[in-house]
């Protein structure tokens, strides 16, 4: 009964929901991000990579005299360019999905590390930069920018893929290629930019760990952030709304556990709380699973004329 | 441009893709290498030198190699049955767990005994942790990359609450450490004053017997054709189901004995940094072998090599050892190519 006042008293708090639409922010990045490249039938298992490569490029350009904004833009355009990498060899080489992703996971977070290991040789202590800070918008949760620009995406991303020709184009090559391309639509170039955009996003959430949540870059600070974002595409069902609502209701559930730590932390181990996460990530997919309607064309190369 | 399948492949393209992966794979990290201001050639003759150039080099890779050819039967088993299992580092943790537990003087057993004792208990241990996923998969059509991955946390979440609880070493000053393996837990050394332990053997071992298997029974034979076409094999009338559980059991089991392996012949204790990643790094050496199990060996030394030969190399230039991890990727993904060339031509047109 009192434990349940607390998660009560907790849930009522604006402290607390202004923490989960920043804890939320990465996901709801990243998930869209995830959601538009599988939405054109690319799996894109790079993500971690990518956060990673966004979040080191975008802070390193800010470090090195950039304008934040610019520092989003370069961490954005790094996201794209490894986008490209696993576009090539996925797409018109139609190579594995699975494994083509690792390898570019591997290598964004890779020559991350070494890039910034070869700038700053001898930082022991991570240097810092002057972040986002949050806006004091009347009747809003206080949010940095970057949590505002994560919001209209979810609008924007919905309104191309459900409004516009592009959009049709997307879910049309990732349901049925074949008939896509007797519209007369290019398979390749279609699915190849998906995964670039999609890629610049998935960066965009790295950016926002250094540019915004917190001001230094340091190893391991994805953190597995990319993963959960695959899981939640597949809660979302592939559909921006449900990827917000995906996103932010993790978040709670995160929020949540660090507020109970504090209060049962010396009963029960901090690693059962810090398991939640990944465990309830599991426990989604599971239960989505059975319903799960996938892009058709999802994980299936496309080769013209063959079949 | 265009692909178009080959009929045939022949040997030597086969032999020889590897090899062109690998040489790509070095001139492209020459820009990163060059981008330092060392100079390239130097560079790599260290790494070469540190990998290979003496006793102790060539003993410290083989030592490296042991966990990697392990984890790399490991992928290569899993994937050729279509199994997606990127959760080696887990099973891994799980194996290692496994091996302080049972050999941490809980059995009063002789060595001959504890020993396989033990080894059979962490590939147990791994084999369980991803016949999870595997039942998810097949009963729930769960995506198994993404189920495996997310259970290295939740291991390495366990671990380290194990470590700082239940299996503290009350003797390891407050570190969280698990206490040590009992002697007749510990393999044996192979070369007097190095690292180099029997484990290695026992790696060599399983990769002759996989290979014999998927040769020669009709086991192999059952994995080979539900990877190729799971829906053609049911049809064939063959248990894919039971197929792909025990494809988990064993891949799940090859990188639990890599983690029993690891503590019993090299750290004697369990702590969090066991493995620097030997279950992704074993993802590439199995796509560098092309699934096959005696090539696993050779791709394991390898990139057992890069990674030793790496830290020698960034000792005495600015160049940091993340070099190795980039060059591993990049082999990776060049390996990728040389593999699809050596199944497809390009064509113009």
């Amino acid at each position: 009964m009192e434990l349940f006042q607390t998660i009560l008293d907790i849930l009522v708090s604006a402290a607390f929901w202004t923490a989960v639409l920043r804890i939320a922010t990465p996901y709801i990045l990243g998930t869209l991000g995830e959601l538009l490249c599988e939405r054109a039938g690319v799996l894109h298992l790079g993500i971690e990579g990518i956060m990673t490569m966004g979040a080191m490029a975008g802070w390193m350009a800010v470090y090195q005299g950039a304008d934040l904004w610019a520092g989003v833009l370069v961490a954005a355009l790094c996201g794209g360019l490894m986008g490209l990498l696993h576009a090539t060899l996925t797409v018109p080489l139609g190579l594995s999905q699975h494994v083509a992703g690792i390898g570019v996971t591997l290598l964004g977070t890779s020559l991350s590390y070494f890039v910034y290991r070869l700038v700053l040789p001898q930082a022991s202590t991570p240097p810092t930069i002057e972040p986002f800070q949050p806006l004091d918008l009347p009747g809003a949760l206080a949010q940095t920018p970057m949590t505002y620009m994560a919001l209209m995406l979810v609008a924007v991303v919905a309104y191309v893929l459900y409004r516009t020709p592009v959009g049709l184009a997307v879910r049309m090559v990732g349901e049925n290629p074949a008939a896509a391309e007797a519209q007369g639509l290019s398979v390749t170039a279609v699915r190849i930019g998906a995964v670039v955009a999609g890629s610049a996003l998935m960066a965009l959430a790295g950016a926002f760990l250094t540019l915004s949540a917190f001001n230094a870059f340091f190893f391991n600070m994805v953190n597995g952030r990319g993963w959960i974002c695959i899981a939640l595409v597949v809660f979302a069902s592939w559909r921006p709304g449900k990827a917000l609502l995906g996103a932010v209701l993790f978040a709670a559930f995160d929020a949540l556990q660090l507020r109970l730590q504090q209060v049962a932390g010396g009963v029960l181990p901090y690693q059962l709380f810090l398991m939640m996460p990944y465990l309830l990530s599991i426990l989604a997919l599971v239960l989505v699973a059975r319903r799960a309607s996938y892009p058709r064309a999802l994980m299936i190369p496309y080769r013209k004329g063959e079949r | 441009m265009r692909l178009e399948p080959r009929e045939h492949t022949p040997l030597a393209a086969r032999l020889l893709a590897p090899v062109a992966a690998v040489a790509a794979a070095l001139a492209l990290c020459a820009l990163l290498v060059a981008w330092t201001g060392a100079p390239v050639l130097r560079a790599y003759g260290l790494l070469l030198e540190g990998a290979a150039g003496s006793r102790f080099a060539l003993t410290e890779t083989l030592t490296r190699a042991t966990p990697l050819i392990l984890t790399g039967l490991a992928a290569a088993v899993a994937f050729r049955a279509k199994l997606w299992n990127i959760g080696a580092e887990g099973q891994l943790y799980m194996g290692a767990l496994a091996a302080v537990v049972l050999g941490g003087g809980m059995l009063d057993l002789p060595a001959w005994l504890l020993l396989p004792t033990v080894m059979i208990a962490g590939a147990a241990a791994g084999g369980a942790t991803l016949l999870g996923p595997a039942v998810l998969k097949v009963r729930f059509g769960v995506d198994e990359v993404v189920t495996t991955l997310l259970l290295n946390f939740i291991v390495l979440l366990l671990v380290s609450m194990l470590l700082e609880g239940a299996l503290k070493d009350p003797m390891g000053m407050g570190w969280p450490q698990s206490a040590p393996v009992v002697e007749a837990a510990e393999l044996p050394k192979l070369v007097e004053r190095t690292r180099l332990h029997t484990g290695l053997l026992v790696a060599l071992g399983l990769s002759a017997l996989l290979w014999l298997i998927d040769t020669r029974t009709i086991w192999g034979y059952e994995n080979r054709a539900v990877g190729a076409n799971p829906r053609a094999a049911a049809f064939a009338g063959m248990p894919v189901t039971r197929v792909m559980l025990r494809t988990a059991l064993l891949s799940g089991g090859l990188a639990g004995l890599a983690g029993v392996i690891e503590v019993c012949g090299l750290k004697g204790y369990l702590t969090l940094d066991l493995s620097p990643g030997f279950g992704y790094s074993g993802i590439v050496v199995a796509m560098l072998a092309q699934l096959h199990p005696v090539g696993v060996v050779g791709a394991a030394v390898f990139i057992a090599g890069i990674f030793v030969g790496a830290d020698a190399m960034s000792r005495a230039m600015p160049v940091p050892n993340y070099i190795a991890d980039v060059l591993v990727a990049t082999s990776l993904l060049c390996m990728l190519v040389a593999g699809l060339l050596t199944r497809y031509r390009l064509r113009r047109g």
